[in-house]
């Protein structure tokens, strides 16, 4: 059962998994220096690097988590999605002189948006039919390789990038870099008050997440789709709106990720979908399917390779780390970090 | 030779179309045993640099290298397929993108592994550069003939078509039906499961080095996830249904953007539709048996209404 009623054991033991994850990241970039006999400057900035791009890995991912706990289904266009978020954000700006405020809850509608309408194209007549899931995969792909084209059309292959002097109106000089020092604890790293926002949205909306599928009648409502959608149909649950709404909620997801995404790179282009895509599926797997929590974990995991294998100077395993991790976890624990062994499915 | 040229048609593209139809049965033989492997692409990119570097750097003639190419993707995916085979759809599907990415990523970096290896081993000598990384490896001789092609495809058909009354081909259909009761009746499944795979590897190795040795340049950055769905629309257009149907598939799409050239820039687009339109509404591809029995008693219907004015089922 993907999104699970959660029995205390399980709960103690994803928060065990997940403290020892975070401490051992947290610990790994002290050690580095001694393990590798290299100097590593400064072990606080990478943890600090590590908790703001892993917010916006385990945001994006979280749609996938989501699609998949309650379809069954993997989703492989939310990388599409979330491409056409940033791209929605940063020419809104560009072409109609939106502030970058809102930005985000433009981006959110119409990540949604396109997320049902994906729904409607190539998963709808697919569940009609009882097609296999794999078949659904497949049709995902096509629907991705239909929205990258349009935005290449429509936007072209160069980068985009929020105009700097929108980025210069925020307050508080949100792209400068300050400064921050903890003596007591003889912390010291300097982060942007943009990336402290990006932080803050990205686990805020994770948070609500949590609480809509976990607390909300909407969410039992999902849960019990979820677990069998004969029984939610004789509970008068439309099944086919909770569908739809579990694909607004991850194209809304992606949406936003997509836009704290351009605000924290310079560089969009149609093809960020696709890295982040395997990012994204590395970031699901390694916290277990369809969990919610472990795509929050495995977000910062994945955060964490790249971080560190560029830290010790070999910028070059930066992208091969995750996908060894991806390798190794599929073999040796297909359920993931925090997901519950099932026989079944793997 | 004419029309098809005044088409869009050149010795070029029909050379690719064989290509991607070899592409597109490779994919077809792990698809048929109800494995979703997207490693292809990944074999398609150690066979296309294997055989180029060995006809580049070490002097290879062309029908050694591409063989070569073709045994060493095979090789490789032995390893790769026997702890990866044991996963089942998605979770196949999610592996095999993740080979593939590796695979890119090693052969992109290449260069900076030997690197590291000579110095951590002291080495005094240069090391060589053999990848080039992502500016691939330029200037490569066209090699690849139309004549090899064909007849490739004709043997690769041939075995196509005498793979399914095979012992081989049977046990394969039972592990897609249901791999426990495939393994019930006595079936290796793992056995069956990894030959198809090492097979399609090969065959993708193949088509790697035909279309290394075709484009005259090849780069990392040209076998990745887009490459991998490529092939996977290839198979899906010709359908899995029949063993010609990948080779009309690999053949009909890559034709399709070059007779709509107008619509070239619509290449991605077109090939996202196609996917989406089969797997919705055809999901037998253009290979099915019924698609062409339906469209037969369609036409028929069509002409009796024309000669005698009256549907052929009214009539009946």
């Amino acid at each position: 059962m993907p999104v699970s009623i959660d029995f205390p054991i399980s709960k103690l033991k994803s928060f065990g998994v997940t403290a020892l994850v975070l401490i051992g990241i947290g610990l790994l970039a002290y050690e580095l220096p001694d393990i590798l006999g290299k100097q590593v400057l400064n072990p606080e900035q990478h943890v600090t690097t590590v908790i703001w791009t892993g917010s916006v890995y385990s945001l994006f991912a979280l749609g996938y988590a989501l699609v998949f706990s309650i379809l069954g289904v993997l989703n492989l266009s939310h990388s599409a999605v979330f491409m056409w978020g940033g791209y929605i954000g940063v020419m809104s700006v560009i072409r109609y002189d939106i502030p970058i405020y809102y930005t985000l809850p433009l981006a959110m509608l119409g990540g949604g948006l396109i997320g049902v309408a994906v729904d409607l194209v190539a998963f709808a007549p697919l569940r009609r039919r009882n097609a296999p899931r794999i078949s659904q995969l497949i049709s995902s792909l096509g629907a991705s390789a239909v929205l990258v084209s349009l935005a290449q059309l429509e936007f072209g292959t160069s980068p985009e990038r929020f105009p700097r002097t929108e980025l210069k109106k925020l307050p508080y000089e949100a792209t400068k870099a300050r400064e921050y020092t903890v003596n007591s604890l003889g912390l010291d790293f300097r982060i942007t008050p943009l990336q402290i926002a990006i932080i803050v949205i990205a686990f805020a909306l994770m948070f609500l997440l949590q609480y809509l599928v976990a607390r909300t009648r909407t969410g039992k409502a999902m849960r019990v789709v979820a677990f069998n959608q004969k029984v939610a149909g004789l509970l008068s649950i439309s099944v086919g709106g909770i569908f739809r709404l579990t694909f607004f909620l991850a194209g809304a997801l992606a949406g936003a990720a997509g836009v704290l995404y351009a605000l924290a790179y310079p560089s969009l282009t149609p093809f960020t979908g696709d890295e982040m895509a395997l990012k994204g599926l590395t970031v699901i797997v390694l916290g277990g399917l369809g969990s919610i929590r472990g795509a929050v974990l495995g977000g910062i995991l994945v955060a964490a390779f790249e971080v560190y294998a560029t830290a010790i100077g070999y910028s070059w395993l930066k992208d091969a780390l995750p996908f060894v991790a991806l390798f190794l976890i599929l073999l040796f624990r297909p359920q993931g970090l925090l997901g519950e062994a099932n026989v079944k499915r793997a | 030779m004419g029309f098809l040229a005044s088409v869009g048609l050149n010795d070029f593209v029909i050379t690719l179309m064989f290509v991607n139809a070899i592409l597109a049965m490779s994919i077809y033989l792990t698809l048929y045993g109800g494995m979703f492997s997207l490693a292809n692409a990944g074999f398609m990119a150690i066979g296309s640099y294997v055989s180029v570097i060995l006809t580049q750097n070490h002097d290879w003639p062309f029908l050694p290298a591409i063989l070569a190419g073709m045994v060493a993707a095979g090789l490789i995916a032995i390893p790769i397929g026997l702890p990866v085979l044991r996963l089942r759809d998605i979770y196949l599907a999610i592996a095999t993108i993740g080979f593939v990415e590796i695979t890119r990523i090693v052969i992109l970096n290449f260069d900076k592994i030997v690197d590291e290896v000579y110095t951590r081993l002291h080495m005094t000598s240069e090391p060589p550069k053999i990848t080039n990384g992502p500016l691939g490896i330029t200037g490569i001789p066209v090699q690849t003939k139309l004549e090899h092609l064909v007849i490739a495809v004709i043997i690769l058909a041939y075995f196509m078509m005498r793979m399914h009354r095979s012992r081989f081909g049977r046990a394969l259909a039972a592990i897609r039906q249901d791999e426990n009761v495939a393994a019930s009746q006595g079936i290796n499944v793992v056995y069956y499961k990894n030959v198809a795979f090492v097979l399609g590897a090969m065959m993708a190795g193949l088509g790697g080095g035909f279309s290394g040795h075709l484009s005259r340049i090849i780069q990392p950055g040209s076998y990745g996830f887009g490459t991998a769905v490529d092939i996977l629309a290839y198979s899906v257009l010709g359908g899995i249904s029949s063993w010609y149907g990948p080779i009309l598939g690999g053949l009909a799409l890559t034709a399709l953007p070059e007779v709509l050239r107008p619509l070239k820039e619509y290449t991605g687009l077109i090939n996202g539709i196609v996917l989406l339109i089969f797997i919705a509404y055809l999901p037998g591809g253009l290979g099915d048996p019924a698609l062409w029995r339906s469209a037969r008693k369609s036409a028929s219907r069509i002409s009796n209404f024309i000669t005698k004015g009256k549907t052929a089922d009214a009539g009946a």
